[in-house]
């Protein structure tokens, strides 16, 4: 059941200062969509904004609209816990639950919302972390602290900690930035198969990755240090990597800006 | 005296060597033995002086033990050396400073406070007991303690958690500016004010009479902006990074706070709460004012006076008889015992509940 996500006229705040300015974009069901662009250009904030987390920062503000088949995220009456059981997040720091053993972190998602079946419990937790390329790893430790994980391993922890809860949109910040190469290729892998079932946005600093990984890329910049970022266009991956339509893509592509 | 000179003198002949990482040290005995020489000094001193304090003495052989330390490491090791000595005697004065008292207060304590105290005195009340007779016990003082402490926190600490989780959580704008205010205020108030507005409302307007319940609510009142100050300190800790994950699974807040938040500080939550409870246990005068003080049991807290530790020690006082500054020591040491504890409780909770890391 994976989602078409429309924005149109989207900007961020983070008190007075204004993030990202004006941004629209279509993101296709059942695709992977990467985000490209230097950093503090707000990919992380528009990728926020898209599950409402945006609005949890103090003093982080939100106006445009956010379709999602059809619904707007930001409109009245809609549950912003709703809307993140729907739109799951990995960010791009791991923050596992530090009180929680590895087991319960996985089910987190599932428990603190009450919706399960002891039974399945045990199938989606291995499941998920199959998934996310840890079972190996930690099934003989189920049951100790995930934060006694390496940093790349609670990462892969908190990728199967939100695919657990099923989402029909995973957004990723910069999942694989703590891996190594060989779980930043299970990772990718992984993408690749839950683009079958759900929408999927990336955010990376990797060209490569988002070449390999991604239908369509997003590049964003800033005009100037201090201004708003600003998203400059978006299409199909192999277009953009091969013949993007506007300049500065290219330069930031092949390694000429700034 | 000759290290500075021979650096000099190596410096003009040749060459330094890139790196010193050996000098020349005291042999370990060199401070003992100074310690020894300045006690001697300081008893000589004042024996000589005729100072007839022996704090004096002390204070002379502590000033020489100093001095002599600092002279001789400069000389041999260096300043740098002298001045790591210096600061550690500093340190080790300060914490005796702090210590004396404490100890001494203990000390006096236990060993004035376990002349009577046994199995008797602390299963029998006072009953009908004449004050200036040996005998008689504290069972009904800590009766009272129990029942007034344990009612003042189950009113104070659900208040002031919920308050402190509302400040962090939830609070924006004026409402929070104005708990905050009022919070900051109750802090200050003294005992004997908490205790007079219970009185003045509970007795004296609604006409009720002493009983324990009027004394947990003026108790109440005083560990309230305990515990919220101090579990707001820990919420805070809190990073938000993992409330973030939690709502990013679509987790509610309210359940957030409760199975992530609270978790994940509520050993630090349950220290705030104890150190609140121990502090309140001590409280005499609210008690004095609304629960009167008793010499038999009251197992009922809603009706009629008690008595509770603080007070009896108080009264016992009061009577000026041997065999009543026996019981008021005992009971005493009672008290000091009881908020102990209660305070290894709180370490302990806060050990076992904190968050562990490793495997
Ligand atoms: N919590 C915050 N409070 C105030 N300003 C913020 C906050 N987080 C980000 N910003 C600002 O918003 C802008 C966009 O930040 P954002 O984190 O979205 O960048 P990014 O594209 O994700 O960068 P990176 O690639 O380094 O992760 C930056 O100018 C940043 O300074
Ligand atoms: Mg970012």
């Amino acid at each position: 059941m994976a989602k078409r996500i429309d924005v149109s006229g989207l900007n961020a705040y983070y008190g007075a200062h204004k993030a990202i300015d004006d941004i629209s974009m279509t993101i296709e069901p059942r695709s992977v969509t990467a985000f490209i662009g230097p950093s503090g250009c707000g990919k992380s904030t528009f990728l926020r904004t898209l599950n409402r987390m945006h609005e949890v920062t103090p003093g982080g503000r939100v106006e445009g609209k956010v379709l999602l088949d059809d619904e707007n995220l930001y409109g009245a009456g809609v549950d912003p816990v709703a809307v993140r059981r729907t739109v799951g997040m990995v960010f791009q720091r791991p923050n596992p639950f530090p009180t929680m053993s590895i087991f319960d972190n996985v089910a987190a998602g599932l428990r603190l919302n009450g919706k399960y079946r002891k039974s399945e419990l045990k199938d989606i937790v291995e499941r998920s972390l199959k998934g996310a390329n840890l079972w190996n790893e930690v099934k003989d430790r189920l049951n100790k602290p995930g934060s006694g994980l390496s940093g790349g391993q609670q990462q892969r922890l908190c990728i199967a900690r939100a695919i657990a809860v099923e989402p029909q949109v995973l957004l990723m910040d910069e999942p694989c930035s703590a891996l190594d190469p060989i779980s930043t290729l299970a990772i990718e892998d992984l993408i690749g198969e839950l683009k079958e079932r759900f929408t999927i946005v990336i955010v990376t600093h990797n060209m490569q990755q988002a070449a390999r990984v991604s239908d369509r890329t997003a590049f964003f910049n800033l005009a100037a240090v201090g201004k708003p970022g600003k998203l400059i266009e978006i299409d199909e991956t192999e277009r953009i990597f091969s013949n993007p339509s506007v300049q500065a893509t290219e330069d930031y592509i092949s390694g000429r800006f700034g | 005296m000759t290290v500075a000179t021979s650096h000099r003198h190596r410096k003009v002949a040749e060459p330094r060597p890139p790196l010193a990482l050996k000098q020349s040290r005291l042999p370990r005995w060199t401070l003992p033995v100074l310690a020894l020489v300045a006690v001697g000094a300081g008893c000589g001193i004042g024996l000589v002086a005729g100072l007839d304090s022996t704090v004096q003495w002390g204070l002379i052989a502590a000033l020489l033990f100093v001095l002599a330390t600092y002279l001789l490491t400069t000389a041999v090791e260096g300043t740098r050396q002298a001045k790591d000595r210096l600061a550690t005697s500093a340190v080790w004065t300060a914490f005796l400073l702090a210590v004396v008292p404490l100890a001494s207060l203990l000390w006096e304590t236990v060993a004035r406070g376990t002349k009577v105290l046994d199995g008797y005195f602390l299963s029998h009340s006072m009953g009908t007991l004449p004050d200036a007779l040996p005998g008689g016990g504290v069972y009904h003082a800590i009766i009272g303690t129990l029942e007034q402490v344990g009612l003042a926190t189950l009113i104070a600490a659900p208040l002031g958690l919920l308050t402190a989780i509302y400040l962090v959580e939830y609070g924006r704008g004026r409402l929070a500016k104005v708990v905050t205010f009022f919070v900051d205020v109750m802090t200050g108030i003294p005992s004997i004010v908490a205790g007079l507005f219970v009185l003045s409302v509970w007795i004296l307007i609604l006409g009720f009479g002493p009983s324990g319940f009027a004394g947990s609510m003026a108790l109440a009142i005083l560990m309230m902006p305990v515990v919220v100050r101090s579990t707001e300190e820990m919420l805070k800790l809190v990073p938000n990074e993992l409330r973030e994950a939690s709502l990013a699974l679509g987790v509610p807040k309210w359940r957030t706070i409760l199975k992530v938040v609270l978790p994940t500080s509520i050993g630090g939550i349950t220290t705030g709460v104890m150190l609140a409870i121990a502090r309140i246990t001590g409280e005499t005068a609210p008690v004095l004012l609304l629960v009167w003080g008793a010499k038999t049991i009251n197992n009922n807290p809603f009706d009629g006076a008690q008595q509770s530790l603080p007070l009896y020690v108080f009264q016992q006082w009061q009577q000026g008889s041997d065999a009543s500054y026996d019981r008021a020591w005992a009971a005493a040491l009672v008290l000091i015992a009881f908020v102990m504890v209660l305070n290894l409780v709180a370490r302990g909770i806060a050990r076992w509940k904190a968050p562990k890391a490793g495997r």
